[in-house]
Parts: structure tokens; sequence; C-alpha cells
């Protein structure tokens, strides 16, 4: 009951003084806005990190081999994967709770198709390096297992590269040349979109005894792409491709590798811990703002209680207790933060709304997508709340300590 | 008796002085009268008011409200007093700029903790002859209007004591004669009334007056009362 007059009273006294009442809230709307947004920022480029990993596939492990090195200068990669290496980890598949496994070669080439041409990348891969590599074909088919072996000349291409060899016309069963050599198109990949380093969608890939032998005339290997069962412990699989290979290569189990094993789960975990320090950043930026703007309710209040003596001494005088003061400013500088904190989130999501609208329209703009996380709003909220308590707290205090006899006198 | 005061005393520090504004002042008033303190300005009869509703303490003396010792009274036992056994009613009215002559009666009750505040506050202003104007503000009434709301008020809690501290004073004599004449009504209701003024007109509507000066009652030519007077 008495709730609901101090709060109706408290709202009453913030319309008589309404710009005040309203610069007084800026500083929260812009606080709580300003988190939420940047929260939301942070959470965007975090999904974006994720999302183009995923597109990689996922549960990988990629083996390379490792960079030449003498006296500290980088000179080539040396040329130590083989396909043997590939087969036999292949084969312990059921052992280390390998899902799949992929040779690959790559390299540029020139693609042409009749006065059309192009320069992209080539790969050479067996039929598992789709599923691992999460590419699923739009169109046609991908090549089947006998294709592969027998060293059949099909290719299946990304869809960028079938557009700028074929404009609009269907690309399937025309024959292109790669490097001179003709290959039927059997299939054309789901676009995966621009990843920034690389666009998969603009490459071609083939049967890898093709690339090897008449392609690139290679008698190593690029990289492995190995793809673990879900459940799989990435590092410790990690480690026992690593042994196997060591073992293979006969390197003593504490000497130099001569390959590198990039494991995904590491690479999430870095640039997830490198998206956090920047929300962490962007949001503590932002949170320094809400700070001001609860320095800025103090300050109203303040004026607040001192404009208000007298009213202060006519409710003691009617016997309001010290607390029923003190609670009556509490809730007029709640009032003002919870109202700002409201604002404020409205603000903050439609100021993400729009950079998330800019980073899809206009990348070049905006290039982060910006998501808000429901617990942010919530966290924000909270926020200016706690705010408002705390920054009532000490002019709340102010009112209920006043002399009732000195109060009635001031004026 | 309803009040009992022993050799009261309040000492002020004003610009380096110590200036004595109760100095061992004793006074009883009986449940029922109609009181009127009086005395030049500075001789301690608003504080004397002050103390007797409870808003300030003495620095000695003993004072007994309804036979209980106010001194050892805490801050929220204090502030029930002056919300149940006290209604007060100020020369410049005092009333909440923001609350409406309905809002600004009922609001003792809502300290008080009360139910059906809204009701009773419309009986309270019905007596004094504003159930009309209860929706409007403080500055769409009259001066008149706006004491009588601040008696309303005063007496929203059935308090036994109405302390007045120159009621008149920002009143025309018309007005002012017509608060004293509720005030007397009230009095013969068997409501214990204390008015400060410094005008003998208004002191006249009560039975009994004492004269302040210096902090103590002192006798007055014509008037029946003696310093201490039982």
């Amino acid at each position: 009951m008495l709730f609901w007059v101090i709060v109706k009273v408290g709202i009453r006294s913030l319309m008589a003084n309404k710009l005040r009442s309203l610069l007084a809230m800026l500083g929260i709307v812009i606080g709580v806005a300003a988190v939420i947004a940047m929260l939301a920022i942070g959470a965007g480029a975090k999904k974006q990190i994720l999302s183009r990993i995923m597109a990689m596939g996922s549960n990988l492990l990629i083996i390379r081999p490792a960079q030449n090195q003498s006296r500290g200068v980088m000179s080539g990669t040396q040329q130590t994967l083989t396909v043997a290496d590939a087969e036999a980890i292949a084969a312990q598949c059921e052992k280390l709770g390998i899902k799949a496994v992929a040779p690959v070669v790559s390299g540029q080439a020139q693609i042409k198709y009749l006065s059309r041409n192009t320069r992209t990348s080539v790969t050479g891969s067996s039929l598992t390096y789709l599923p691992i590599r999460a590419f699923e074909v739009e169109t046609g088919r991908c090549f089947t297992d006998p294709e592969a072996d027998s060293a059949r000349r099909v290719a299946v291409i990304g869809p960028v590269t079938a557009q700028n060899l074929f404009g609009f016309n269907d690309p399937l069963n025309e024959t292109i040349k790669i490097k001179g050599i003709n290959f039927t198109v059997i299939g054309v990949l789901k676009a995966k979109g621009d990843q920034g380093w690389f666009n998969p969608d603009d490459q071609a890939i083939i049967p890898l005894s093709i690339a090897m032998k008449q392609m690139f005339g290679l008698d190593y290997l690029r990289e492995i792409d190995i793809q673990a069962q879900d459940g799989k412990d990435l590092s410790v699989l990690e480690g026992e491709v690593r042994a196997l290979l060591k073992k293979r290569h006969r390197i003593p189990e504490t000497g130099t590798a001569d390959f590198e094993v990039r494991n995904q789960a590491d690479r999430i975990r870095e640039l997830t811990d490198t998206a956090r320090t920047f929300t962490f950043l962007l949001g503590g930026i932002a949170s320094i703002s809400l700070l001001v703007g609860g320095i800025g309710i103090m300050n109203i209040m303040l004026v607040t209680v001192t404009e208000r003596t007298r009213e202060i001494g006519v409710r003691m005088a009617i016997g309001a207790k010290r607390s029923n003061i003190r609670t009556q400013f509490l809730i007029e500088s709640m009032i003002i933060s919870g109202l700002g904190g409201l604002i404020g989130t409205t603000l903050g999501v439609a100021t993400a709304r729009l950079i998330d609208w800019l980073s899809r329209e206009h990348p070049t703009l905006c290039p982060f997508p910006a998501s808000v996380d429901p617990s942010s709003i919530l966290l924000s909220v909270a926020f200016s709340a706690i705010v408002g308590v705390f920054f009532g707290w000490y002019p709340s205090r102010r009112a209920a300590a006043m002399d009732p006899v000195e109060a009635l006198r001031y004026e | 008796m309803i009040i009992e005061a022993r050799s009261l005393t309040k000492v002020y520090e004003l610009g380096g002085q110590t200036v004595r504004a109760l100095d061992g002042l004793d006074v009883d008033v009986a449940e029922g009268e109609m009181l009127a303190i009086t005395g030049p300005s500075g001789s301690g009869k608003s504080t004397l008011m002050q103390v007797i509703g409870c808003l300030d303490r003495v620095d000695g003396g003993t004072y007994k409200l309804a036979g209980e010792d106010v001194a050892t009274l805490g801050e929220d036992r204090l502030a029930e007093i002056r919300n149940q056994r006290i209604g007060f009613v100020f020369q410049t009215f005092n009333l909440l700029p923001r609350l409406n002559a309905l809002e600004n009666v009922e609001l003792p009750l809502l300290y008080a903790g009360l139910s059906h505040a809204k009701d009773r506050a419309a009986a309270a202003l019905d007596v004094v002859g504003l159930r009309d104007r209860m929706h409007h503000a403080p500055n769409q009434m009259s001066g008149g209007q706006r004491q009588r709301v601040a008696v309303a008020r005063a007496l929203i809690t059935d308090p036994a004591i109405l302390l007045a501290d120159e009621p008149t004073g920002n009143l025309d004599s018309k007005t002012g004669e017509e608060i004293m004449a509720l005030f007397k009504s009230l009095n013969a209701q068997g409501r214990t009334i204390i008015i400060v003024t410094h005008e003998p007109d208004i002191a006249a509507y009560c039975r009994r007056q004492i004269h302040l000066r210096d902090g103590r009652i002192v006798q007055r030519p014509g008037t029946s009362d003696a310093p201490g007077r039982i």
C-alpha cells in the first residue's frame, strides 16, 4: 500500500522535472545500450569464428609436412607425408576412434571451358574429403571410390568456379580443361561463403591419383585430414597419430617431428579466447559509461534531496520513520535507473540488430555480425538496478538522517 | 495529565553564543484543554512546541507524554507517537505540493500502515468541509482551504493532541476566525489543543494561556496562569 504510494509519488516528482530526470536517465540509457550492443558484437564475432571453423569441418586434425628450417630460416616444406602414411592411419581407424581420413594434394591451376578460363585452386583427394571438410554437393554427384581408384578424369567444382566458367549454363557433364587435361564436371558444391583467407567456393576437386601423377607430378601429400569420431578427445588422438607417424618416419619419440598437426579444438579454443577477451574489453569500456550514468543519478538525487528538505521534515512530522524516507528516495533512484535500463535495453537491442543487418547487407561497413544473448539483457538490467540502489544509497541516507526540526525550518 | 514537563532545558549554540531556548520550564496540560502559548519571537515557544510534538529532544528535564518518558524512546517509536498521538498544523500549511488534498490527508494513515486510508481521508475532509475539493492540488486552493486540509491531515489518525504553530499567521482575519472556530469545535469534542501564537486575539480563543519569555513561563497581568501551575 505505502509502497505503491511511494512509487506514485516518485514518478510524479520525476515527471515534475522532466528534463532533469531525462538527463539523469540518459547516462544509464547509454550505458546499458552500450553494454548490450558491445556484448552482442562480441557474441556475434564468436559465432562467426565458430561457424567459419565449422565450415572447415568439425573434429578435425590436419597433418602437414613441417617447414624446413636451417639456422632459423624457413626454406620450403619437407616432403615427408605419403599416401602410405594416410593408409596406415586409415588402417587404425577403429582403434583410434577416427571417422575418416583424406589424403590431400593441392595447387593452383588454369581451368578452361571453351573460350573462358579462370585460375583457381585444385584439390586432389579421395571421396572422404568432402564429408570431412563439410562440403555438400548442390547439383550432380561426388566421385565414387572406383572413379577415384581408376583415376577417372572427373571433377567437382565450387559454385564460384562454375559461375566463372559457365555463367548461368548448366556445367554438369561438360568437359573442362584443367592444366590442359580434360575433365568431366560431375558435380557442383553447395556455397559456404567466403571465409576471408580462403574461398572454398572457388576450387575444383579431382581424384587424388590424377592430381598427384598427372597434374602436379607429386609423390608427397600436402596434408592428411583426419576427422575424429564424436566424443573422441582431439588432443588424445593427436598424440596417438603423432606417435604413429613418428614411428613410421623412424623418428625417436623425443625427436623433432618432420610434420605438424593442427588440432581444430585448440584452434577453436584459441579463437574463442580471443573473442572472449575482445568481448570483455568492449563490455568493460561500456560498463564504464554505466558507472558514469550512476554518478549522474547520484548527483540528481542529491539535488532532489536538498530541494525537498522541507517535504522530508513534513513527512517526519506526520509520522514517517527514517526508514520510510530512505525507502522513498531509494525507490525514486531505482525508478530512474530501472526506466533508464529498460529504455537502454530497447536501444541496445535495436543497435545490435542494426549492426547485424549492416554486417549482412554491407559487410565492408561493418565486418562483425551481432547477436544479442538474452543473458546479456538480464545482466545489464540487473546491473542498472544495482547502480540505482548503489548510487541512490548515499542520497537517501542523507535524506533519512535529516533533523526534522531543521528540515521543517528549511526555506 | 496528558503532558507533564519538568524543568525542560534546551540549549543552542548560535554563532558562538549559547542560547537557552528552554530554561528550566515546567508545564502540565490536562486532557481536553485548549491552551495558548504566547510570547515574543525567540522566547522559546516554537522550541517548546517541537519538544511537546516529539520532533526535538530536550537537553535536560523530563517530559512525559501520557505517562511515558519520551527521553527513553527510540527514533522509530517517536515517529509512531508523532503519527498516532500528535497532529501538527503549521503556519505555512506544509502540504506536499505534488499530492492532492485527499492524498495529503491520507499520508499519515499510510505511514501507520492502515488500510481503507482513502475512505477515512475522505471522511476527514468532510469534517473540515472540503469534501468537494478532495482531488484538488494544494496550489488550486485558498489559504484557508489549505489550512483546513492540514487540520484534516492532523486529525486523520485521531491523535490525542493537536499542536498548531501560528495556524492563522498566513491567513486573513476572517479565515483565521474560521480556523479558530474549527479548533474550538474540535476542543468541544474533547481534543486537547495547543496553539502557539503571538496574536492576543487568537490566544483569546483559549481558556488557558501561558506566556513565555527567555525560555521560561512568566506571569502576565490579566491572565490566571502562573509558572508551573498545576
